[in-house]
């Protein structure tokens, strides 16, 4: 279960720009066995969303409950929860695909046994023994994405927080990362998904939240989107709603 | 939990760091390879070419003395130096190295002598231009032997005896044992040899581990771990000691290994006197003592310097400057004059600077020893919590 309350998150001004308000009193609550997608164009606040309920930037104000643990007062209790992936979470290129697993399970307090048993699953799973002992800076894409997803699950946490994961990559990878959170749901896992790209959150996405500017424009399933905007593409629904705002 | 989490960090970071060729080259190729090379090539160099200079017989001219026959007679039968006609420009010859030096007989000088004044002989020569003071030695050295001989022969007429210009003698002795004659000489190059390494070592790893894993997009990876961010920037801190330790060790072995080849080649070559080598392992032993809080200093510091930058390259031009700083307080040690005292010993990096001299010369003042230690044991601790306190901060990990 991930539940935010009124989370906001303002970064001090530079010399560049004053104060900026990244994101201003976002709520809402995201069910177990659910994809919940956050929706948004570049800069809506989406990324700073996904950091704050993973524990690396701190809220201003407001608070969020990520498997039951407080990201103010719990932080290394919601991180030992969550899995985080985005394409932005690189790997070690000197260390191989089963190093770099491993390492995570060891951070996560795996003991040796349950993690080998764990990693040799996970491998067999996502066909990634081939590649096993093979450095991260030789593998594909493709690979290192599903190194990637090995990392997040490895601990097998109960939150899965996905921020744009299939930026970039080419149709085939991003496919194999589309059906690994379709697994994730499968699962019972609570996912928080986010996107700027409408067709993923048509084929994904149980509750959908349209976020522009730091601020929740609407929330709910694509059907009452669709009625409370009275029109049936996405796009059109995310563009009304956003010029709705403006 | 803790100190399992820190063992992590540090054998991954140690892993990695070790399968990086550019970590093999600064941390252990260089220490080991490099310098000693360097010195030893520099060393023999420099004996070759003085060598070679001193057997060069050098051009001088002689201003002068066209009355003066017996000291022109004598000056031109000396093998050891080849004189060629004056000419007016002999300042100019001289700075062009056609000539090496040139000397002036005053008029009448032989005359003079007889007559028991005192001329005086000019010598020209190209200062510290290395063969021209070979020649202008080998001028003076006949002229010593001139006036040694003209002295014995008026102490001789005067029916005097040669000791009547010595009363007597002034003769200096070495009390001190051989261990602290050369811990002195050693000394004074060791701790600036050793402190600079130490920081060397350890700027490569602080920003591969910091801003390098911020470039590759790993730093964002590992911060999703439980682990504490204390935890994670002293597995890091430890690792870059390591390689500062690692380093320092190199560096030292093969450099104490480069004196000794050293010190055989110029005994053998026998144009120099063999160099007072040697050191007592307790000393050493004492000196690594205090560097392992000056290693988690320099560590610390480059985290902490690592962690604020936002690539390697604006970390790598932090820390260029930080080294160079760093050898003014390390060549403390080698400054004439500057012994350990209570204010200095509080000093980082100057006070173990020049307690390790003291220790490398046998000197062993406990007190001192447990000021400089307690004190950089403060540093570092400063140090570290400077740097957990930068991994703490977002506005640091996600400068952009």
């Amino acid at each position: 279960m991930i539940e935010t309350f009124a989370l906001t998150k303002v970064f001090p001004p530079d010399k560049k720009r004053g104060p900026v308000v990244a994101l201003d009193h976002v709520s809402f609550r995201c069910a177990p066995g659910q994809i919940f997608g956050l929706l948004g164009v570049n800069g809506a606040g989406k990324t700073t969303c996904m950091r704050l309920l993973a524990t690396l930037l701190q809220p201003t104000s407001g608070t969020a409950k990520v498997a039951e643990h407080d990201i103010v007062g719990a932080p290394e209790k919601v991180r030992a929860s969550i899995g985080f992936l985005t394409t932005a979470t690189a790997l070690y290129g000197r260390l191989t695909a089963a190093e770099v697993v491993a390492y995570f399970g060891r951070l996560h307090g795996m003991d040796e046994a349950t993690l080998q048993e764990r990693i040799n699953r996970l491998f067999d799973t996502l066909e990634m023994n081939e590649f096993r002992d093979r450095r991260c800076d030789k593998l594909s894409t493709g690979m290192k994405q599903k190194v990637s997803i090995a990392r997040t699950l490895v601990h097998d946490p109960g939150v899965m927080i996905f921020d744009e994961p299939t930026i970039g990559l080419d149709v085939l990878t991003a496919r194999t990362v589309v059906q690994f959170i379709r697994d994730c749901k499968a699962r019972g896992k609570t996912v928080i998904y986010s996107t700027h790209v409408m067709s993923e959150v048509e084929k994904l996405c149980d509750r959908v939240a349209v976020i522009h500017g730091g601020k929740i424009l609407a929330e709910g399933t694509l059907p009452e989107l669709r009625q409370r905007c009275g029109v049936d593409d996405l796009e059109e629904i995310f563009v009304r709603l956003v010029e709705a705002k403006a | 939990m803790s100190v399992h989490s820190i063992r992590i960090v540090y054998l991954k970071e140690l892993l990695d760091l070790l399968r990086d060729k550019r970590t093999i080259i600064s941390m252990i190729v260089v220490p080991i390879l490099l310098m000693p090379t360097i010195m030893v090539t520099m060393g023999t160099l420099t004996t070759k070419l003085v060598g070679q200079a001193r057997q060069e017989i050098p051009k001088i001219m002689i201003l002068g003395g066209k009355d003066s026959t017996n000291t022109l007679a004598a000056l031109s039968d000396l093998k050891s130096l080849r004189i060629v006609p004056a000419k007016p420009d002999y300042t100019n010859l001289i700075s062009e190295k056609i000539v090496r030096a040139a000397v002036e007989l005053p008029p009448r000088f032989d005359e003079d002598l007889r007559a028991g004044k005192t001329p005086t002989v000019r010598i020209y020569t190209y200062e510290g231009e290395m063969k021209s003071m070979f020649a202008a030695e080998t001028i003076e050295q006949f002229f010593r032997g001139r006036r040694e001989s003209i002295v014995s022969e008026r102490l001789a007429a005067a029916h005097l005896p040669k000791n009547v210009l010595t009363p007597f003698n002034i003769r200096r002795e070495n009390v001190a044992p051989p261990q602290k004659v050369s811990g002195n000489l050693i000394g004074m190059i060791l701790p600036y040899l050793v402190i600079v390494m130490c920081m060397t070592g350890s700027i490569y790893p602080a920003v591969d581990l910091t801003a390098g894993e911020k470039e590759r997009g790993t730093m964002e990876t590992l911060l999703t771990s439980p682990v504490a961010r204390t935890h994670l920037v002293l597995g890091k801190c430890l690792v870059v000691m390591t390689g500062s330790i690692v380093t320092a060790t190199l560096a030292l072995s093969s450099n104490g290994i480069a004196l000794l080849i050293m010190k055989a080649t110029m005994s053998a070559s026998g144009g120099a006197s063999a160099l007072p080598v040697s050191l007592d392992l307790p000393s050493l032993c004492l000196v690594g003592v205090v560097m392992v809080p000056l290693a988690v200093f320099f560590a610390a510091i480059m985290v902490a310097i690592g962690l604020y930058s936002r690539s390697s390259k604006e970390a790598n031009s932090y820390l260029q400057p930080l080294l160079i700083l760093t050898v003014l307080p390390a060549i403390a040690a080698a400054l004439p004059g500057v012994e350990i005292n209570y204010q200095l010993a509080l000093i980082p990096i100057v006070n173990v600077s020049l307690l390790s001299k003291e220790l490398l010369t046998g000197t062993l003042h406990w007190s001192y020893m447990a000021v400089v230690f307690g004190s950089m044991c403060c540093y570092a601790g400063l140090a570290v919590a400077a740097a957990v306190a930068a991994f703490k901060r977002e506005s640091v990990l996600f400068r952009t």
